[in-house]
């Protein structure tokens, strides 16, 4: 057989490999062809409305479904907290019901006879002092171990303090006290919630007693059939997982969910196709919230501006878990020889965390990053400078000193920068910057690549497109290795019957189909040069494809489709694996992103001028999708950096914001431009293929915030930067 | 600027003639009413609705379909549930994301803020129109060649919004694009390709 290598070809051959191509299932989306799970309508669904909690801590005292089961058009209630149960946040699911129409199961909701007994609750995930005065008063230590007293424990209360970490590296005090500059800054991000636009949620329809079809929201196509197989006592071979299309997942979309679950027993017992989608308002408050953090910093640094010290204690709440950001990315991207890091987490009534595009890190960025900003002002140095000073104390330093002067330039910094706070009149300008890290190294996936004798070509995999561009992505690289037109190729995932691939998360997908894609198509492309090699009498080892021709030594041979008629009667097969150590992917990308902002002193409100990104991440298969990757991501940034946020109200342990209404997430014209440019010298194309989704959404809230600083010459310290918190910090004065 | 009024694409065209026929008839009945007037409050009181469902015509992308519901139920519900129109999506109930833009007598108008039975005679177009075999409008085409969608669960509305707009404003500026598709949401962040697509038509001087 005809060796071929499987290395990414010579960059300048490439046809479509790193060029930008418009997504191939783009007509399907934009004329509402493509159906998303919240779509699928199969013959005699029934549909399903959600009671949930309307508090922050309750035990369930009465629950009473008969009423309700006798309502016009209700089919059954599912029950998932029963008398006696206990409820430990707002939104939490109580019971599912499914009826003929949506209006006649919100008459069943509305009929369900439910009372709660309030218990004690705590929302507050920034007041670690209240969650310390709380555990003062309802705790004790028994055997070394931190419980709630009886009493208390009879009230509701829990354990609202953990801590988590506490690492010292160096001499952080003898830094401090040799240092030119010492900063201390108090910084915090809020929580926010993941916000699918498509909620989470399933159809669920049984074909047969023991056999289950599932249309799940997902980001997990290969992962999540055996976590509905288990709880309904089914084999794990008898149900099928599929997702065509996903409305919006960022991290939150890999389970079946209890919601998943109460779904498909639901359409069992009415024998009917059930489909359940989470309400708007329990979308917010129970599939999914990336965790708040807040911290108090010292840092320090000599006169050259070079950080010799960093001492920081946080703390926030993921929920219930009593999680925050993760200590382990404190400080953000740099590593500082003298380093004290302490993490406490709260313990809130607040719904359940999930994996938010890039874990920690926005957050993680946006608490370092800013007091590096603050301590450059000490310095009376531009923040540009300190950055770049210090880059030798990160990973990469060179990529990030290349990409630092490409974003300067783009954004005008050096002609544009001022000290923080200087400008007249009531609106003023300012610049911040900040630089971000990923992995984003492949997942584990097969995919199944069929050549017809007709020359078209099949890609299969239980993969999924979230949004990314993967379907393209595929079809690019298979088309590209087999010299072939886009249209030649057909991409079919989103089923978990196809081969298994790994779930989306991580920014690990589009490494994870590039490779097997790629070395299936280079062997299948060796099988043909053997068949075109017999039957022309030549020799295989002199053969290549190009434009939809088979050449030897640059003359035609012949045609794609007459090498693909050798085959015989039946599709040629190939399977193809990964991740490989061949040098077709890679892992470790960075960013530096730079905002240029305007703040209107009265009234608070930020604008964004412009936001420059440059990005790095390996080979690009499809620059078009890529570098939507990167403008979302900036516009995630921005929302999460300006105006969205949980709102919990203490009175209540309610989350009061949560609909589409007062969870403000910016409209087109709150963006202001964008520039994003992807940095692509050769050397990063000879990396292979790393992932890019979430490396870009990490530093928008630490650059945009810093902007703010520059324009002020106050820090508003707490993201989103609200105009409330802007005005605040102005009439407070000093950061 | 463009007239602002056109940016009200939820409520019902609202005029002085409706409002007399609804809240304020009674006052206007003692005091000025003609018989005219009189005879058409007494058509809209037969014309309130009974709660239980009725069989209504609606009439979307060119083809009229019976449908039997009650009162309550939106034209979203219909369009989605009933009809498989699902192109419209529900996202949110408080008419703020325009996922749910379709075209009613050429406006843009929000499915899950309509109630069905307000439906009946009006020509509705949904977002599957835009596509007859492999013809797709320019607005589709526009967005597809900039990348202007990810997941794509938004892309729908935003394209009937897009489309109203443009038909509205043939030639508009980037400012008045920024404000005039402000009615709807995504969540991925496609604005900027968005934007692009509807400027670069709005320099072709419409679609």
């Amino acid at each position: 057989m005809a060796e071929l290598s499987v290395a990414w070809g010579p960059r300048e051959e490439n046809k479509l490999l790193g060029t930008d191509v418009p997504r191939i299932e783009g007509v399907e989306k934009a004329t509402g062809h493509a159906k998303y799970s919240a779509d699928i309508n199969t013959k005699g669904t029934a549909y399903c409305k959600l009671l949930t909690c309307k508090q922050g801590h309750a035990r369930i005292a009465k629950l009473d479904v008969d009423d309700a089961k006798k309502i016009k058009g209700v089919l059954a209630i599912h029950v998932l907290q029963d008398v006696g149960d206990e409820l430990t946040y707002d939104g939490q699911i109580i019971a599912a019901v499914a009826a003929e129409r949506p209006d006649y199961a919100d008459d069943g909701i509305r009929a369900i006879k439910l009372q709660l007994e309030p218990l004690a609750h705590f929302v507050d995930e920034d007041d670690l002092e209240t969650a310390k005065a709380l555990d003062a008063e309802h705790t004790e230590v028994v055997e070394e171990e931190t419980v709630v007293k009886e009493e208390s424990a009879k009230l509701g209360h829990m354990v609202r303090v953990k801590p988590l970490a506490d690492d010292t590296n160096g001499d952080v005090a003898a830094a401090v006290e040799k240092a030119k500059a010492v900063h201390k800054g108090y910084y915090g991000v809020h929580t926010i919630s993941h916000m699918c636009l498509e909620p989470h949620g399933s159809h669920c329809e049984w074909t047969g007693d023991d056999s289950l079809l599932v249309h799940l929201s997902t980001q997990n196509v290969s992962g999540t059939a055996g976590q509905f197989a288990e709880p309904l006592g089914l084999d794990a071979a008898s149900v099928e997982v599929v997702c065509n299309y996903i409305g919006g997942g960022f991290g939150s979309k890999f389970a079946a969910g209890e919601w998943g679950l109460a779904c498909a027993e639901l359409a069992k017992e009415i024998k009917r196709p059930v489909r359940l989608m989470l309400d708007r308002p329990t979308e917010l408050k129970s599939a999914g919230i990336r965790p708040s953090g807040f911290v108090e910093v010292t840092i320090a640094a000599d006169e050259e501006g070079r950080i010799t010290a960093w001492d920081s204690h946080h703390w926030g709440s993921s929920g219930l878990n009593g999680g925050t950001v993760s200590p382990g990315v404190m400080p953000y991207v740099f590593t500082f020889e003298n380093l004290n890091r302490r993490a406490t987490g709260l313990v809130t009534n607040t719904g359940p965390q999930q994996a938010w595009r890039a874990p920690n890190h926005p957050q993680a960025c946006a608490l370092s990053q800013t007091a590096i900003a603050d301590l450059a002002d000490k310095l009376k140095m531009d923040s540009y400078d300190v950055f770049m000073k210090n880059l030798e104390q990160t990973k990469r330093p060179e990529v990030y000193a290349e990409e630092m002067k490409i974003a300067a330039k783009l954004i005008d910094w050096k002609a544009k920068w001022h000290p923080s706070g200087e400008g007249n009149g009531p609106v003023k300008q300012g610049l911040g910057m900040a630089l971000h890290t990923w992995g984003g190294a492949a997942h584990a996936a097969t995919c199944l690549l069929r050549v017809h004798p007709d020359g078209t070509v099949e890609s299969i995999a239980g993969s999924q497109d979230i949004g990314t561009g993967t379907r393209t992505a595929i079809a690019i690289v298979v088309a590209e290795t087999l010299g072939l037109p886009l249209s030649w190729v057909k991409v079919t995932i989103g089923s978990s019957k196809y081969l298994r691939s790994g779930p989306s998360g991580g920014s690990t997908t589009i490494g994870g189909v590039s490779g097997p894609n790629r070395r299936a198509a280079i062997q299948a492309l060796g099988k043909i040069f053997d068949l075109v090699a017999a039957k022309y009498k030549t020799d295989a080892a002199m053969l290549t494809v190009r434009s939809g021709k088979i050449l030897s030594d640059g003359k035609e041979i012949c045609t794609w489709k007459d090498a693909c008629g050798l085959i015989g009667a039946m599709p040629l097969e190939v399977m193809g694996e990964g991740p490989k150590d061949d040098g077709l992917t890679d892992a470790q990308v960075g960013g530096v992103q730079m905002a240029d902002v305007s703040v209107d002193t009265e009234t608070g409100i930020v604008r964004i001028n412009k936001f420059v990104a440059v990005q790095d991440c390996g080979l690009i298969v499809d620059l078009m999708t890529a570098k939507s990757q990167v403008y979302g991501a900036l516009i995630m940034g921005i929302a999460y950096a300006l105006s969205e946020e949980r709102i919990m109200d203490n009175k209540t342990g309610r989350y009061i914001n949560a609909d589409l209404e007062t969870y403000k997430l910016p409209r087109i014209g709150d963006i202001g431009e964008l520039v994003v440019e992807m940095y692509q010298p050769d050397s990063e194309y000879q990396r292979g293929v790393i992932g890019l989704g979430e490396p870009p959404v990490i530093a928008p809230g630490a650059a945009i915030s810093n902007a703010v600083a520059n324009a002020l010459g106050v820090r508003v310290p707490v993201l989103p930067l609200t105009p409330q918190r802007v005005l605040e910090a102005l009439k407070g004065g000093a950061a | 600027m463009w007239d602002r009024k056109d940016q009200n694409r939820s409520g019902p065209s609202f005029n002085r003639r409706d409002f007399l026929k609804g809240s304020g008839a009674a006052v206007a009945a003692t005091a000025m009413a003609t018989s005219n007037e009189l005879a058409a409050q007494d058509k809209t009181k037969s014309k309130i609705a009974s709660a239980e469902p009725a069989t209504i015509t609606l009439n979307v992308n060119g083809k009229d379909y019976d449908v039997t519901v009650e009162p309550r139920v939106t034209l979203l519900e219909v369009l989605r549930n009933d009809l498989n129109f699902t192109g419209c999506k529900e996202v949110d109930d408080r008419g703020t994301d325009g996922a749910d833009t379709v075209l009613m007598d050429g406006k843009a108008t929000l499915a899950g803020s309509r109630l069905a039975i307000e439906c009946v005679g009006k020509k509705i177009q949904t977002v599957e129109s835009l596509r007859k075999g492999n013809e797709v409008d320019p607005v589709v085409e526009g967005f597809v060649k900039h990348d202007a969608m990810q997941c794509g669960f938004c892309t729908p509305g935003f394209v009937m919004a897009t489309r109203a707009f443009l038909n509205e404003h043939p030639t508009a500026t980037l400012d008045e694009i920024r404000a005039g598709l402000g009615g709807n949401i995504c969540r991925c962040g496609t604005y900027a390709g968005i934007t692009a697509c509807a400027l670069e038509l709005a320099q072709k001087g419409g679609a």
